[in-house]
């Protein structure tokens, strides 16, 4: 396998927020180069990763769906002092903040750190408050007229952090959620050079889904696909949750069952991972999936839409972390499934 | 570079092998004598057989950590604080294990997966757990042992204006400083401590002292600087870049008078730039050293760290190198027969 931990590594180290995914962006398209036939980027920011399929006449049209925008957040204020006030791009739990180093990507890219009070100063009442974002601000180590100068109020931040090799084939960092996904389809496409296949691949990395699931819209209304399938990540087991609510790490990819998902498609996945061995584990959706998928099944005249996920512990903060062997057989199992279609399997889509 | 392999070695209190070892490694070849104490404490001694006023400086090499204290079913691993650590910057946080110095990951339940009234309140100790990648506990024993100190992954970097973020500079900051007056050439009999166990309850220098019997005493920390955001100016305790920090009181300390009244003598003449230590809290080596037998005339003089006892704790570069510059002075004037009673 070519597209290994390195490559998620790389995807996760760079940035690219909602809207502003350009840093994510320019190392897939460099990346994805040698896997795809044509590559394009449209007006929100999807990267469409093309793969054509053998034979003549009319080609099945299959989009996947992976989102490559990161929680990031945003310059709101700069205090007096040059200290940075902070408002968020997609779901953060402030409470994993103070401490934290980060980057601003200001004129140029600066090293910061969020303030924490140190337990010499704070009173037990404050050591029993957790601070909610607008009480958090960033120390650029700058004196104010340095700040105004190099940063400006919109300007993104992100947690910094270098990814790390857990015992197990487990890796934590930043934005696994869902560069981890993306790496998938990296993946995906790498092994349909080696299969022989008929439809034509639309490998899309969507721009804003951490907002509501915007760009995996416009890029599946321009693509117009016979069938979707999102592929992001889900919540991996851990203390204090519900079994019922999360899944193990390593153990699979998962595919959700549920009102949004198309029966078929999610027992054609279920079938293709059995016929070829590869693991995997059930999800269960009763509505929401939180996810492209949402989106997907309703553009244009419906799209019939599967879900394939990545189990993931500690989801939205700066220690995400997945088990890699997951990535690399949802990136296969997806595969498969494009290799094993036939016009006929998706024209029956339509047919219930 | 210094600062950078003191604060990136792993040295929580009764721990700190690796940061003695690279100590010792740094002061054979700047002392006459090298020897260490019954608790672990680093003494180096220049011109041991001098005249003159025996002159002890001491930083201490421990930081704070986490100790292992338990396994989980689950192979996640249970901590307990060694030192003061406030949980709320735990959470989301990296962090090394142990003697190979694994990597784990403190992490927190999604957002998604929270009720509306957790999300108001802080994640406490009991809470948050070590993830090493582990899935049994039978995995998770292979890879850590139960008792295994634990620090924060933080590396040294230098950013914004003249400021260095680490772990550890309290106080391995005050470990570099003394490295460097080492490298001065003196006739006093000098001797330099490199102390542990300071942040679980001062423990190591008061041993030094008793066995060093020195005449002045001075402790070089890194302390509390809180000179941000909308902090109150009584509670910011120091500013940064404005000089090394005297002590005036602390929980442990009413400082000698007369001995600060000299290192400010010094400071101004040698146009250093220094500053009072204005909070009441907190405590260092001093408050062992100077209660030592008979009692040490002892002074404190520190370097502002913003963030301290977290994993990113900054320091201004002109506060590290003013206090080598401040206490190298006052060393020369101790040589040239000044002394703070006189």
């Amino acid at each position: 396998m070519l597209y290994d931990q390195a490559l998620l590594r790389r995807l996760t180290e760079v940035t690219g927020g909602s809207g502003d995914e350009g840093g994510a962006r320019q190392v897939l398209i460099e990346v994805a180069q040698s896997l795809a036939d044509e590559i394009s980027v449209d007006h929100l920011g999807s990267v469409t990763m093309r793969k054509n399929g053998e034979g003549l006449g009319r080609h099945p049209r299959v989009m996947l769906s992976a989102h490559l925008d990161e929680i990031t957040l945003m310059v709101k204020k700069i205090d007096s002092g040059g200290f940075l006030r902070l408002a968020q791009v997609g779901g953060f739990d402030p409470r994993t903040l103070p401490g934290q180093e980060v980057t601003v990507f200001g004129r140029e890219p600066l090293l910061g750190v969020i303030a924490s009070k140190p337990p010499h100063l704070s009173t037990p009442e404050e050591r029993k408050h957790s601070q909610p974002l607008d009480e958090l601000y960033v120390d650029l180590g700058l004196a104010e007229d340095r700040v105004r100068a190099l940063v400006r109020v919109g300007d993104r931040l992100t947690v910094r952090r270098n990814t790390i090799d857990l015992a197990g084939g487990r890796m934590s960092g930043k934005a696994m959620d869902n560069r981890a996904s993306v790496t998938a389809l990296v993946i995906c496409l790498e092994e349909l050079c080696r299969l022989r296949f008929g439809a034509d691949v639309y490998a899309v990395a969507s721009a804003q889904e951490e907002i509501g699931a915007i760009g995996a819209m416009t890029a599946a209304f321009r693509i117009k696909p016979d069938l979707a399938i999102a592929i992001d990540v889900c919540h991996g087991e851990m203390p204090g949750v519900e079994k019922d609510r999360v899944v193990p790490l390593g153990k699979g990819p998962v595919v959700t069952l549920g009102p949004r998902i198309h029966p078929s498609l999610y027992r054609r996945l279920l079938d293709t991972a059995k016929r070829h061995r590869l693991p995997y584990q059930l999800g269960l959706s009763q509505g929401a999936t939180g996810t492209d998928a949402d989106t997907l099944q309703v553009v244009a005249m419906g799209i019939p839409t599967a879900l394939v996920s990545i189990p993931l512990r500690y989801m939205h903060t700066s220690v995400e972390t997945i088990v890699f062997s997951d990535v690399q057989n949802a990136g296969l199992l997806l595969a498969h499934l494009i290799a094993d279609l036939n016009s006929e399997f998706v024209e029956g889509l339509t047919c219930y | 570079m210094l600062l950078k392999a003191l604060t990136e070695a792993f040295g929580p209190s009764g721990f700190e092998d690796e940061v003695r070892h690279l100590l010792r490694e740094e002061v054979i070849p700047l002392a006459d004598r090298v020897s260490t104490d019954a608790l672990g404490s680093l003494i180096v001694e220049k011109n041991p057989d001098a005249e003159g006023s025996r002159v002890l400086f001491a930083a201490h090499m421990d930081e704070v950590g986490l100790m292992v204290v338990g396994i989980e079913d689950n192979g996640l691993l249970r901590f307990r604080p060694l030192g003061g650590v406030d949980p709320r910057i735990l959470v989301a946080k990296p962090v090394r294990i142990g003697a190979e110095r694994r990597y784990g990951v403190i992490g927190a339940k999604a957002i998604h997966l929270q009720q509306p009234e957790e999300r108001t309140k802080p994640f406490e100790m009991q809470q948050l757990l070590i993830d090493i990648g582990a899935n049994t506990r039978e995995e998770a024993e292979r890879l850590v042992e139960i008792g295994d100190p634990v620090v924060f992954a933080t590396e040294y970097e230098e950013f914004g204006d003249r400021r260095a973020k680490a772990k550890s500079f309290d106080d391995r900051v005050g470990c570099a400083v003394l490295v460097e007056l080492l490298k001065q050439p003196t006739t006093l009999p000098l001797t330099v401590a490199f102390t542990v166990q300071e942040e679980t309850g001062l423990r190591g220098a008061g041993p030094v002292a008793y066995r060093t019997k020195p005449d002045l005493a001075m402790v070089v920390e890194g302390t509390v600087c809180f000179d941000v955001g909308e902090a109150k100016s009584h509670e910011q305790s120091t500013a940064q870049g404005a000089g090394p920090a005297l002590s005036v009181v602390d929980g442990k300390t009413i400082a000698n008078t007369k001995f600060r009244e000299f290192i400010k003598s010094v400071a101004d003449e040698e146009a250093i730039p220094w500053q009072y230590r204005r909070t009441v809290g907190g405590a260092n080596d001093a408050g062992v050293i100077h209660l030592s037998e008979m009692g040490i005339l002892t002074a404190a003089v520190s370097i502002p760290t913003r963030y301290i006892h977290a994993p990113a704790q900054v320091i201004h570069l002109d506060d590290y190198h003013n206090t080598i510059r401040l206490l190298s002075a006052v060393i020369e004037r101790i040589e040239k027969g000044g002394h703070p009673i006189s």
